[in-house]
């Protein structure tokens, strides 16, 4: 396998962005990261692109072509890569791939959701789609309703309060509050949350993340194009994923994210690294208690500490390790199929500490962490600097 | 859910009005909802119908206060995790009590009912809840 290296990076802003299309985020990201990366876009050999659900939310599919038409990339070749919240994520990793193998010298990897063209409720439907949809959806449950059952049983298995649940949100509102593409920007208090309406016990609005609109893209590319256009690349350490149950029901436990554990012990093992190691990670906080989870599958801490690690700020961003410097899922915003990349290119202006006031002050290795629905897929990716 | 599907209902009715599963004769796994396949054995598995007895406790509970399509009626409603006797977890619905009355290990046993109504087509989907096992 060839190293691959990240040469630029586009974001768009996160939000409701009512004047903004699918095709426009998509687009505006990729064109961003192209001018980054200094590639001609003649160089590039393709794309892969991630969105859950253009189809439901837009009613549009081939969204792959869509994108490498209006960007201007035909006739390269554009493939889109679905795997529920985690469609960023497998979408960057089958870019590596084609990097990696040496089949593609260049790619533009980018991931896109348009989510409010649709109305709330049908907007839920369409999530709902990343569970099973015959055993679990048909009968009553909502992807909050899944998460505050693990919720639940975290808190009878290990002592984890809603307080400590609540404390991921204000964490990740004060990191949002510092990065100018968030959705929200606006700190609150462990109050906003415990007040704030009910959507399923224990989870509370302030406990889920939202509905948004957005874009993320990056340019990858082999070591000798890096070297050609970029002074300081960063380079893919590890790419790992795994799967599991569908369903919650079925799974080993539901307090532990089983694909989260074997994603990042074959990242961990390719990179060479250990969690100590890990100076910032962008996990998957979709709801407060999948922060918890994540930073005790990935190995940051013993299972069942991690409510009590977030209340006692090791997760901080001087903390022992910096959680979610983006605002995470929660208050940077969620458009499914870009959080996976989103959370990549995070990591990248950490790493080149271009991440402005939320930069933690030395980062030499980061993580990514994206799960699609209550953990059928997770993909971790571990990145460091360059040459 | 957006169940416009009479067929789709069709296949799943034994599943769903009777709790009828499968289990391996090899390893002794029990499956619901039902699969063909043990995970497990793998081609020395071998598969048969199991009818379960519906009797469970609560793993998991919730309160959904935000519904589907299908189910604006039913708000506030408990969905839960039910650990059937026979190993596997459902999930389901718990009916005719209070949240207050629900805890992990509340012993419930299986009903049949209406479990969402509504969408374009108008279909009526039943299946099954769980009540208090009192």
């Amino acid at each position: 396998m060839k190293e691959v290296y990240i040469i630029g990076t586009g974001i768009t802003k996160f939000g409701e962005l009512w004047d903004k299309s699918f095709r426009d985020l998509a687009v505006d990201a990729g064109i961003q990261a192209i001018a980054d990366s200094k590639v001609d876009v003649s160089e590039i050999d393709g794309v892969f692109g991630g969105t859950m659900s253009s189809g439901r939310f837009i009613g549009q599919e081939h969204a792959a072509a869509l994108i490498a038409d209006y960007a201007g990339i035909t006739p390269k070749p554009a493939i889109r890569c679905e795997a529920a919240c985690a469609s960023g994520g497998v979408a960057f990793r089958a870019g590596y791939f084609a990097v990696a193998s040496g089949a593609m010298d260049t790619a533009v990897v980018g991931g896109v959701e348009k989510m409010t063209d649709v109305f709330t409720e049908q907007a839920a439907v369409t999530l709902g789609g990343a569970g099973d949809q015959e055993w679990e959806v048909f009968n009553g449950a909502t992807f909050p309703a899944l998460y505050a059952l693990i919720a639940r049983r975290h808190m009878k298995e290990f002592g984890t309060t809603e307080e400590q649940l609540a404390q991921v949100a204000v964490k990740n509102h004060l990191n949002g509050s510092m990065n100018p593409i968030a959705q929200y920007q606006m700190p609150i208090t462990i109050e906003t949350v415990m007040n704030s309406s009910p959507v399923a016990d224990p989870l509370k609005l302030f406990d889920c993340s939202p509905i948004t609109d957005g874009a993320a893209a990056v340019v990858i590319a082999s070591k000798e194009v890096a070297k050609e256009h970029c002074e300081k690349p960063i380079k893919v350490l590890a790419s790992a994923q795994a799967s599991d149950t569908l369903a919650l029901h079925d799974r080993r436990k539901i307090t532990t994210l089983d694909a989260t554990r074997f994603a990042a012990k074959d990242a961990f093992k390719q990179a060479d690294t250990t969690p100590s190691k890990i100076d910032i990670a962008e996990v998957h906080d979709c709801f407060t208690i999948a922060e918890i989870c994540a930073i005790e599958d990935l190995g940051f801490f013993e299972k069942g500490k991690g409510g009590k690690a977030t209340e006692d700020g090791l997760t901080a961003l001087e903390g022992q390790l910096a959680v979610n410097t983006s605002g995470g899922l929660k208050a940077c915003g969620h458009p499914v199929g870009a959080t996976g990349i989103k959370q990549i290119v995070e990591a990248v202006k950490q790493l080149n500490q271009e991440a402005g006031k939320r930069n933690r002050k030395n980062v030499d290795l980061a993580l990514t962490h994206n799960v699609g629905g209550t953990g059928a897929t997770a993909v971790v990716h571990i990145l460091g600097r360059g040459y | 859910m957006a169940s416009n599907s009479i067929s789709l209902m069709w296949r799943g009715i034994q599943q769903r009005y009777n709790l009828i599963g499968t289990k391996c004769k090899t390893c002794g796994q029990a499956f619901f909802p039902p699969r063909k396949n043990c995970p497990k054995c793998r081609r020395k598995g071998q598969i048969e119908e199991l009818k379960f007895s519906g009797n469970g406790k609560v793993f998991s509970h919730s309160v959904v206060h935000a519904p589907p399509e299908g189910f604006e009626n039913q708000v506030p409603y408990i969905i839960s995790l039910v650990e059937l006797e026979e190993g596997p977890l459902v999930t389901a619905q718990i009916v005719d009590c209070e949240p207050s009355e629900i805890q992990i290990g509340t012993k419930v046993k299986k009903v049949f009912r209406r479990v969402s109504e509504g969408g374009k087509s108008g279909i009526i989907n039943y299946g099954y809840k769980f009540v208090l096992d009192r």
